[in-house]
């Protein structure tokens, strides 16, 4: 059922007609006012004690490009949320624009707002740092700082002004032991982080990312650079970790945002494509573009 | 035969037959080849490195033979003329047919058969004969065809001096109080040893008691005297308010200077006849010498630095003459118009000066940098600073004196004298040359170094890092000090060594702004307020040239200037190695294991 290499390469003849009717679906549905992604009902119409991100109506250019198109979904709260799509269609955008990281970009413009817990991520007087501090984001690329390994995990609270020795011990091991890395590197903890394989290094971002209790959890990506048993046990923490935190996590791989999310999300060239429950996107996709992605017709 | 093995010899073959076409076609294309290019820029490589090894090797060599004892020679001439001392170099040359014509008539043939023999060429020994007081120069060239007779007496004795340079001659007797003791070498060379190590031992107490007793004492008279100038150049200024209080203070000053000149003077005194005491004792002991015209000259204990039998002593006894040389040499103030003695101020003065200039330009180019890597937004500004930092680079040195003297001493060191050091006026204390002005123009020179290294250090910084950093909620300003610095830091080092050693070996712009060829004091000692950044200091640099070049003994000076490049070499090495040291640390700890 799902894509590998070869059908990807067999399909190629097929592939142009097949983009440009769902490019022409897509245009068709993004112009004129109303966004019609093909939003399921289970959660079209959720409560705002159920969600805790709101994307409304979110649109980003990087300088004259525009790289997001629109976009308005609901984040439930306590659920893995996948972003899927072809690469380039702006789920790292997306995820990036939630913690205000495309700020660091120089031209970067957007239109729309976010709302985490019912707060504008937008508005102009927000202070970005705190709202930062509210989320825990683990990149495609593990990123641990030429520090130690405690060091690493007790980071954000360092940030804060936190030296109490026993909070920072607490968190540290509590962290570590949320991303399954505390029986491989309690015994030297005070080592450097870059001497951990590329798996640990993975697992001590996670940590870092959950070490100051966030409200939601970014991660984009976070198994691409993983052999198979890291990616298992990657896949393992976030099903851990599930109903404790609310995971938005981008992935290419169609196998894994079955096995973890409880949703997914499509997207093609900017736009919100389909939302829905993960169950149904994969067996019965409301649109055709959806189906042909994941049964690797495109992208 | 197994098949595999007749694969091979096909194989083989295979070969045989392709190689000459492929000979051919490389013959054809000669130079459309890389390889004549490369075995050119290979050779141009090889030759530089020779070049560089053999210039180091042969400072090395040089400047580690220089305190090497040689036996002590006595040429006999034909002449009947006799030299005594230390070969310091031997030459080929054509001698021309006057000095010849010069000989005594009953060798001039046998001069001419020698010279003949050798197709004209003739050896010619420079001999370092030295008891200058009496022959007026340090040295004689005595070629092959004058010489009658080589020995190397026993009791040849060199002795090193206070002034005048070396003497050479043959131990004859020893005299205390002007009274001949003993004339048996023997007996004389025991009392020598004897005797010595006292008078050392009171000549350096006569030192410390005259250098830094009396000198603190005038610090101390002339802080005072400082002080009541002061008080009246601010009466000079005073309101009618403060009038009566300064007036106050200028008697409590006066009064107080008066004390003290009246104790400082009392112990002057004291100190003085100490020191006349010392000096009379030392006095006492004189050698009775032999030099080469067979005449006997007296030689006072007191003079002498160092003394040795050089033909009597076994390589153990060289060793440590030797070592004594190198740590006379490490740890004494020169002689002798420098080149005698040691070079510690020198070191001294590298050394610090050398931190000094790190310590202020490690923090200004790390600032630079990281405002323009990290602050600054691309815009004319930026574009200004960087073509004027690419300028900078280019400048020659000679330039950062010339602007060293007029900026810093001349425009910030008067006006500072001016504000804080009116008392001393017309005497400059800031305005002139200093190891501050030194250090800070060295700084200015040095700072584009350190800008560039710490921008491509800051830059090679992965973003991801920062990233990471700001998405845990950090500010740009704790990311900038607990990510992007700690991870930039070995390569913002490896900018420091790079400034260090060239600022340690620059002297161009130090002989304008405070590196002079002797300095009384250090800028550090043991008055208060123990560092005086305003003084002028010696600098290896400087001191090599000034050894090399201006003094008036220069045959004698030359051996000094490899052994002070040696160690000028040997210290930037050493600073450079702990600098890598620090930063390879660095580089293990924040990189090496990185992703
Ligand atoms: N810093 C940037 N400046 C300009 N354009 C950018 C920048 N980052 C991304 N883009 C553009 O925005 C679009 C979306 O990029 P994004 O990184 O979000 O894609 P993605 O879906 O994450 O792809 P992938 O699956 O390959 O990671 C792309 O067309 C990309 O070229
Ligand atoms: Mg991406």
């Amino acid at each position: 059922m799902v894509p590998n290499v070869e059908s990807l390469d067999r399909k190629n003849d097929t592939k142009d007609a097949k983009l440009q009717e769902a490019v022409n679906a897509i245009v068709r549905v993004s112009h004129g006012m109303e966004v019609e992604a093909a939003i399921h009902p289970a959660l079209s119409n959720l409560v705002d004690n159920d969600v805790v991100l709101r994307i409304q109506d979110f649109s980003l250019w990087y300088g004259k490009a525009q790289a997001l198109f629109h976009i308005g979904m609901d984040i439930p709260k306590g659920k893995v949320t996948a972003l899927i799509g072809p690469s380039g269609c702006g789920k790292s955008t997306l995820l990036r624009s939630v913690n205000r990281l495309n700020d660091l970009i120089d031209g970067v413009r957007i239109s729309g707002d976010m709302l985490l817990n019912g707060d504008s991520i937008y508005a102009p007087d927000v202070d970005v740092i705190e709202l930062r501090k509210r989320m825990g984001m683990v990149s495609q690329k593990p990123n641990p700082f030429p520090m130690s390994i405690y060091e690493n995990v007790v980071f954000p609270l360092r940030i804060d002004g936190i030296r109490d020795r026993k909070i920072l011990d607490e968190v540290c091991e509590r962290s570590l032991r949320g991303a399954a890395l505390w029986d491989e590197v309690k015994d030297r903890l005070q080592e450097s982080a870059l001497a951990l394989s590329g798996g640990q290094q993975q697992r001590l971002c996670i940590a870092r990312a959950i070490a100051a209790d966030p409200e939601v959890l970014l991660m984009d990506e976070p198994a691409s650079s993983l052999d198979p048993i890291a990616t298992a046990k990657v896949e393992e923490l976030i099903h851990q970790l599930r109903g404790e935190y609310t995971i938005l996590i981008v992935t290419h791989n169609m196998q894994q945002a079955a096995r973890v999310s409880d949703f997914t999300a499509f997207m093609y060239m900017g736009r919100l494509i389909e939302y829905a429950p993960t169950g149904v996107i994969f067996v019965k996709p409301q649109l055709k573009e959806t189906e042909d992605y994941i049964l690797g017709r495109f992208g | 035969m197994s098949v595999e093995t007749l694969k091979e010899e096909e194989l083989q073959l295979d070969l045989t037959t392709q190689k000459p076409s492929e000979v051919s076609k490389r013959a054809v294309a000669l130079a459309a080849h890389g390889t004549p290019y490369l075995w050119l820029m290979g050779g141009m490589l090889g030759i530089a490195v020779v070049m560089i090894v053999g210039l180091l090797m042969l400072v090395a060599v040089m400047g580690s033979l220089t305190f090497w004892p040689v036996k002590i020679v006595q040429y006999e001439a034909v002449d009947g003329k006799r030299y005594l001392g230390e070969v310091t170099r031997i030459e080929t040359y054509r001698p021309s047919k006057e000095q010849v014509a010069q000989l005594p008539e009953e060798h001039r043939e046998k001069a001419q058969q020698f010279l003949e023999d050798r197709e004209g060429l003739s050896e010619r020994y420079l001999v370092r004969t030295g008891n200058y007081e009496l022959t007026n120069t340090h040295f004689h060239w005595v070629s092959d065809f004058q010489i009658q007779t080589t020995t190397y007496p026993e009791w040849a004795f060199i002795w090193e001096r206070l002034s005048w340079g070396r003497f050479y001659g043959i131990l004859k007797g020893f005299q205390v109080d002007g009274k001949t003791v003993t004339e048996d070498t023997l007996e004389t060379y025991r009392l020598f040893q004897n005797y010595f190590p006292e008078v050392q031992k009171k000549r350096k107490l006569i030192y410390h008691q005259e250098k830094e007793v009396l000198g603190s004492l005038n610090y101390k008279l002339e802080q005072a005297r400082l002080n009541v100038r002061d008080k009246e150049l601010k009466l000079r200024k005073a309101t009618e308010k403060n009038r009566s209080a300064l007036e106050q203070s200028l008697k409590k000053a006066q009064a107080n200077y008066t004390e003290l000149k009246e104790r400082i003077e009392a112990e002057y005194g004291k100190v003085r006849s100490q020191i006349e005491a010392l000096k009379g004792d030392t006095q006492r002991y004189t050698l009775l010498v032999e030099i080469s015209d067979g005449s006997i000259a007296t030689l006072p204990l007191a003079t002498v630095v160092r003394g040795y039998p050089a033909n009597r002593m076994g390589w153990f006894e060289r060793l440590s003459v030797y070592i004594d040389r190198w740590k006379e040499f490490l740890s004494e103030e020169p002689r002798e118009a420098n080149s005698e003695g040691g070079v510690f101020p020198a070191i001294f003065g590298t050394v610090v000066m050398t931190l000094l200039m790190s310590l202020v330009v490690s923090p200004l180019g790390v600032i630079a940098a990281l405002y323009l890597r990290e602050y600054a937004r691309a815009g004319y500004l930026v574009s200004a600073v960087r073509i004027a930092l690419n300028n900078l680079a280019g400048v020659p040195s000679i330039v950062f004196g010339v602007f060293g003297v007029g900026f810093f001493c001349y425009f910030l060191g008067t006006s500072i004298d001016q504000l804080f050091f009116e008392a001393r006026l017309p005497n400059p204390t800031y305005g002139t040359g200093g190891i501050l002005w030194s250090a800070l123009t060295l700084a200015l020179l040095t700072l584009p170094v350190v800008i560039v290294a710490s921008e491509e250090a800051l830059s090679a910084v992965p973003n991801s890092m920062r990233e990471g950093s700001y998405a845990c909620g950090a500010s740009k300003w704790q990311t900038i000090q607990r990510i992007v610095i700690p991870r930039a830091l070995p390569g913002i080092l490896t900018g420091m060594i790079l400034a260090m050693a060239r600022g340690a070996g620059e002297v161009a712009p130090l002989m304008l702004v405070g590196a002079v060829k002797l300095a009384p004091e250090l800028p550090v000692d043991g008055n208060f307020p123990f560092i005086h950044l305003e003084r002028s200091f010696m600098h290896l640099g400087f001191h090599i040239y000034d050894v090399g070049f201006q003094s008036q003994n220069s045959e004698a000076a030359k051996p000094m200037v490899f052994t002070t490049t040696l160690l000028l070499i040997l210290i930037i090495v050493i600073l450079n190695l702990v600098a890598i040291h620090l930063r390879n640390r660095l580089y293990k700890k924040f990189i090496s294991r990185e992703v």
